[in-house]
């Protein structure tokens, strides 16, 4: 008797929740989770697009083939590069951004909303817009450069030089960041208790050791998120690279490694290998964050 | 007095550093701007001005008439309030599940489409362009609405799930009390009481669809569906030296975001603080 109450109590509880579930659970599995799992079977074989079936299995050749292929290992330098040099900077930027729109002054609500401008605005749009400022002929850039402040002799070609090509792609997400961390590092400033500050006031730190013996340890939390956050976004750059160097130009020396498998899949139609590249770099990720996560938390502690 | 005019001091440096990071922000709109009123033949002038001395707005008229951007707009505004309301019905549903009701593998559920927070979106576009292909709704707006709300929703439900485990519950039961079933309570009573919680969604999701490029470029084969990123991106490749024209495609399509922004810059703040998400 029991059981079969248990038994009928279960059955409505699913009866009711399934309604809720339904519409969400479906297209999750339908476009989130089985892609996953399709992806990485896919990533085994030379993929056959008209008929997987016939799809012949090659084992860890595809890993292998990128491992080998120096195309990938030119984009992953470049993708590593990218969050190098643009995580650090934007959170830099950003935190000073957000020790400046912290103090009251007036005009304050007006300066956040510019400040976050940038973040809002398409990737495309701004892809686009560092492309014309970078022109080789008469963009603003050159024109700045060589005849306002005299650094440069003659043009310079950003779009057809290999690594200067990403000099524009680099800013871009420069530009874009730095608005995100101040938010949040705003918002992360709101926690840092007044009688801490008062109390190093009255101690006789200045300014500047306030914040580093007080301010900064008190973010450290704050900086580990914004860190590990803008790491996984950045080496999961895509849109800007398309659009300034459309795709690896000049000759593949400037991708990412989601523009090479976007090229290899819906280019030259290896979609085998295009998921292999895509595993690469989830795999090589989490490795990242749980490095980042452990190294600024053990640092973090010892303060 | 002394102490007066160091806070003066101080309060004017403030002052110039927020006004060199605000001009840092604004400069490249202001630049967007002047180009997409610049006639061709001054597009590439030297020296480049940063006024606008000869403005027009031919590049406007260009763009939507000849260029078909008014069609793009369309699209892209089209699809966003589509993703969004099926985001909102289907992310709210989902949430007061997880929130409220009692099931088996809720936890393990709950874990898996947290999970899919941590997913680098363009590394499924692969799969999903097969998946796609097989449900035969490649080059459609169902499939791009269908894949922004799968893609989406994770984040949604989430933050909805948070908002919804924070409503007193001896509301809701005594609502149980009056004899209403699980659907009023949801409709009637969870929902309105969440209007804050569902104004974030619906701002991130309407701007995560305007946003998206990766799925639309993969997806979308013909012309006139295409949405406004994957429209002004085609436009440069093909028309490489038109920027005026790109440039006023460009600022049209500002205008309901930075619009939705400025409305309701509270609540983004809101949301980006609370759920630590980038919009």
């Amino acid at each position: 008797m029991a059981g079969t109450l248990i038994h009928g109590s279960r059955r409505r509880k699913i009866a009711t929740a399934l309604p809720f579930l339904a519409p969400g659970i479906i297209l999750y599995v339908l476009f989130v989770a089985a892609p996953i799992v399709y992806s990485f079977a896919m990533s085994f074989f030379d993929w056959n697009l008209s008929n997987p079936f016939q799809s012949t299995w090659l084992g860890l050749a595809n890993y292998r083939k990128a491992l080998n292929d120096e195309v990938f290992r030119r984009a992953i330098v470049n993708t590593v590069a990218y969050s190098a040099v643009t995580v650090p900077s934007q959170i830099a930027l950003g935190l000073g951004a957000a020790l400046l729109l912290n103090h009251k002054v007036r005009g304050q609500p007006f300066f956040r909303v510019v400040y976050y401008l940038p973040v809002i605005t398409n990737w495309v749009i701004v892809g686009v817009l560092f492309k014309y400022a970078f022109n080789g002929q008469a963009g603003l850039v050159n024109f700045l450069l060589r005849d306002v402040l005299h650094l440069i002799g003659s043009n310079v070609l950003w779009l057809g030089d290999p690594v200067l090509a990403l000099v524009p792609v680099f800013l871009v997400e420069i530009w874009k960041g730095v608005g995100w961390c101040a938010v949040i590092y705003l918002a992360a400033l709101q926690g840092v208790p007044a009688n801490l500050m008062e109390a190093a006031t009255v101690d006789g730190a200045g300014p500047v050791r306030r914040f580093f013996s007080v301010t900064l340890p008190m973010l450290g939390a704050t900086t580990l998120f914004l860190v590990v956050v803008r790491t996984i976004g950045t080496l999961n750059g895509y849109v800007s690279n398309v659009v300034i160097t459309n795709g690896g130009q000049p000759m593949d020396q400037t991708h990412f490694v989601l523009t090479l498998m976007y090229k290899v899949a819906f280019g030259s139609l290896q979609f085998g290998y295009g998921a292999a590249i895509s595993y690469f770099l989830t795999v090589f990720i989490a490795i990242v964050s749980f490095v980042e996560m452990r190294v600024l938390q053990d640092r973090g502690s010892s303060i | 007095m002394n102490l007066h005019s160091h806070d003066a001091a101080q309060k004017s440096i403030v002052y110039v550093l927020l006004a060199v990071g605000a001009a840092i922000s604004v400069f490249p709109f202001w630049y967007m701007l002047i180009t997409s009123l610049k006639p061709q033949s001054y597009i590439f002038e030297i020296p480049p001005t940063l006024w606008p001395a000869q403005a027009t707005f031919s590049n406007y008229v260009k763009a939507l008439t000849r260029d078909n951007f008014g069609r793009y707009f369309v699209n892209s505004v089209g699809v966003a309030g589509s993703m969004t309301v099926l985001t909102l019905l289907c992310a709210s549903l989902l949430a007061y599940a997880f929130a409220r009701l009692e099931f088996p593998l809720r936890r393990l559920l709950f874990g898996l489409v947290v999970a899919g927070l941590m997913i680098p979106p363009v590394m499924l576009i692969i799969p999903q362009f097969l998946v796609a292909r097989t449900l035969g709704i490649l080059d459609s707006y169902a499939g791009l609405v269908l894949v922004y709300v799968a893609m989406n929703m994770p984040m949604q439900s989430f933050l909805l799930k948070g908002f919804f485990a924070g409503i007193p519950i001896d509301l809701e039961e005594s609502a149980f009390m009056d004899g209403a079933g699980r659907w009023r309570v949801w409709a009637q009573l969870v929902m309105p009481l969440s209007r804050p919680a569902l104004a974030v969604v619906t701002i991130f999701s309407f701007i995560y669809s305007l946003d998206e490029f990766a799925w639309a470029h993969v997806s979308i084969r013909t012309a006139a569906r295409r949405t406004l990123p994957i429209a002004i991106a085609f436009f440069q490749t093909q028309h490489k030296t038109e920027w005026g024209i790109v440039f006023a495609a460009s600022v049209v399509s500002l205008v309901p975001i930075v619009l939705l922004f400025v409305t309701f810059q509270r609540y983004f703040i809101e949301g980006i603080t609370t759920t630590g998400l980038k919009g």
